[in-house]
């Protein structure tokens, strides 16, 4: 299950040049800078514009050499920056338009479960302009889903709205790939959304791709920029084991052990998201005892870095195959006389889990 | 009905609305395409076919006539070529009154329709490719229906314009009874041979039709320009 791509694009002051092989599954996030290139490759890849080269999406050939498919013959779902709904067309006129365009034996995903799946029971009835405009992207979200596409590619979905629209969003969002299971490529440039949502991701810098992998690999690789941000974080996956209602905590296993988490409303067994910022992370030699930092990992170190910082050092951090980020001072690194493959205890001050409880 | 109209007048209406309603209908298949591809070209030459569009506004109407004449007359290019073709030249027939008429409503017709169009935008018909709608079925199902009040401006004014045209008219089609003689050429006819009755019949019937039409216009559409910047 691959998404392979090569494709070429000129344009006046800009070029685009993109061969890989995304996943075919899960969320790939492809984040960059503005102007970087990202929506440029989406349209690409959906035959929006055309680029010279191939497209080739689990199995399906969409574009090679001079054949080209055009877009409406694509089985692909797209979202854009804009809500765009048809301003002629109620809600459900709206989401019956793709739907009505594919053939019965195509149709993977009922209508009434998409319209549950993104809450839009109560607005059918109405006119576009009546919806405010989270409202307005999930519809547009719905109707893409509703022609059972192979691929779902959303340009920056969120863009557009205030912050409140994109938490309302933000579960929609993440439960669709898990309960309909189809590929999306997520274009983006906010940090929070790509660390709730992807499972990969994708750098793009000036048409290029400049790193590609799963999301812990590139938020917390050294080579890379985003480990010295200033909310550099480790995404880690675990799975909910337990609650405890006296404390409000739940468990949440990681190969490398159990950590505390603030209590959520997730089932045991359901495998939760982490985010663990850099700056929260402290190292110590042996076992600190009675501390209040309860959350204590043991791990290996991989690599010191320097930052921008002259007096802080990064250390990257392997956890049981996943790997995090730790900034520490200098001072420490040195009276600690931390090296790559000396084993650590950290202590995790603060954790968040990354996934609504809806 | 008879004391107020003559049977020649009421020909004379009758070929008005006839020329009117296929004017209309062949303007509008040209005029669609054309103001699509000027709604949305980035042509450096833009500006010189939307001047050449809208022409027919500012010129004397006997100026088009006359050069229409030369072109479709048995010596001009386009009378040339129907001998050729083994048929008569079309100065002083309907067909040349038709294709006067499409010519000198051009600009009513394009410019609503290219303000709808250029409205519409190119986006919501990405979306629609998006939705698999074939570019037949983007503008049948998208473009039509979101355009059609600038649909409705194109065909009453086209057809109301039709219908008031004098000078084109006369000077390509003549004042042929029952052939190419018009409402309006009749109450010329009527007003030289000083038969004020005949012309009041007729000109008040005129009035009252362009009247009522533009009151559809402006009721459908607040916004209408007759003329100006699209």
């Amino acid at each position: 299950m691959s998404i392979d791509i090569d494709l070429k694009l000129m344009r006046q002051g800009f070029s685009l040049a993109v061969t890989t092989s995304l996943s075919g599954t899960g969320v790939t996030a492809i984040f960059g800078r503005s102007g970087a290139g990202k929506t440029s490759l989406l349209r690409c890849i959906a035959g929006l514009d055309q680029a010279t080269g191939s497209v080739t999406v689990n199995g399906e050939r969409w574009q090679n050499g001079s054949n080209f498919t055009p877009v409406h013959r694509r089985s692909l779902g797209y979202v854009f920056q804009q809500q765009n709904l048809f301003p002629h067309l109620s809600v459900q006129d709206n989401l019956l338009y793709g739907f009505k365009r594919v053939a019965q034996s195509g149709r993977t995903i009922p209508f009434d479960e998409a319209v549950a799946l993104l809450g839009l029971e109560p607005f059918l009835k109405r006119m576009p302009q009546q919806l405010s405009g989270g409202q307005q992207q999930r519809v547009a979200i719905a109707r893409a889903l509703l022609t059972s596409p192979r691929l779902l590619l959303l340009d920056e979905p969120l863009s557009s709205l205030d912050t409140q629209s994109k938490e309302e969003i933000l579960p929609y969002i993440e439960r669709l790939n898990k309960s309909l299971g189809i590929p999306i490529l997520y274009v983006s440039h906010s940090a929070m959304e790509v660390t709730r949502l992807a499972d990969q991701m994708v750098l793009l810098d000036q048409g290029r791709i400049s790193a590609n992998g799963a999301i812990n690999e590139l938020l917390t690789n050294p080579a890379l920029p985003l480990a010295y941000r200033e909310d550099a974080a480790a995404i880690l996956t675990g799975t909910v084991v337990a609650h405890d209602s006296k404390f409000h905590l739940s468990s949440v296993a990681l190969p490398a052990g159990d950590i505390w988490v603030a209590h959520t409303k997730l089932p045991i067994g359901r495998q939760v998201r982490l985010q663990i910022f850099a700056r929260d992370i402290s190292l110590a030699l042996s076992k600190p005892s009675q501390s209040s930092i309860q959350n204590l990992l043991q791990g290996t170190i991989v690599s010191l870095n320097d930052t921008n910082e002259p007096a802080q050092v990064l250390v990257q951090v392997d956890l049981a195959g996943q790997h995090c980020l730790s900034r520490i001072t200098r001072r420490a690194a040195s009276t600690l006389n931390l090296r790559p493959g000396l084993p650590v205890y950290l202590q995790v001050k603060s954790v968040a889990v990354m996934e609504s409880e809806r | 009905m008879s004391d107020w109209y003559s049977s020649a007048d009421l020909t004379a209406l009758w070929l008005s609305l006839k020329l009117a309603t296929i004017t209309v209908i062949a303007l509008l298949i040209i005029a669609m395409p054309l103001a699509w591809w000027l709604a949305h070209t980035r042509w450096r030459l833009r500006p010189v076919i939307e001047a050449i569009v809208a022409m027919p506004l500012v010129l004397p109407p006997t100026v088009l006539g006359f050069y229409l004449l030369l072109f479709l007359g048995p010596r001009g290019w386009g009378g040339e070529l129907m001998i050729a073709a083994g048929q008569p030249p079309l100065a002083f027939t309907f067909t040349g009154l038709v294709i006067g008429s499409m010519i000198y409503s051009l600009p009513f017709a394009i410019q609503p329709l290219q303000n709808a169009f250029q409205a519409i935008g190119k986006d919501v018909l990405e979306v629609a490719a998006t939705l698999r709608a074939s570019p037949v079925d983007r503008f049948l199902s998208v473009v039509l229906p979101l355009a059609q009040r600038g649909l409705l401006t194109a065909t009453v004014l086209t057809f109301a314009h039709t219908l008031g045209e004098f000078g084109v008219l006369l000077m390509i089609g003549g004042n042929i009874p029952g052939r190419t003689q018009v409402a309006s050429i009749a109450i010329y006819s009527h007003v030289e041979a000083m038969d004020y009755g005949a012309a009041h019949a007729l000109s008040l019937t005129l009035l009252g039709l362009s009247f009522v039409l533009l009151c559809v216009v402006f009721t459908c559409n607040r916004r209408v320009r007759l003329i100006g910047p699209p």
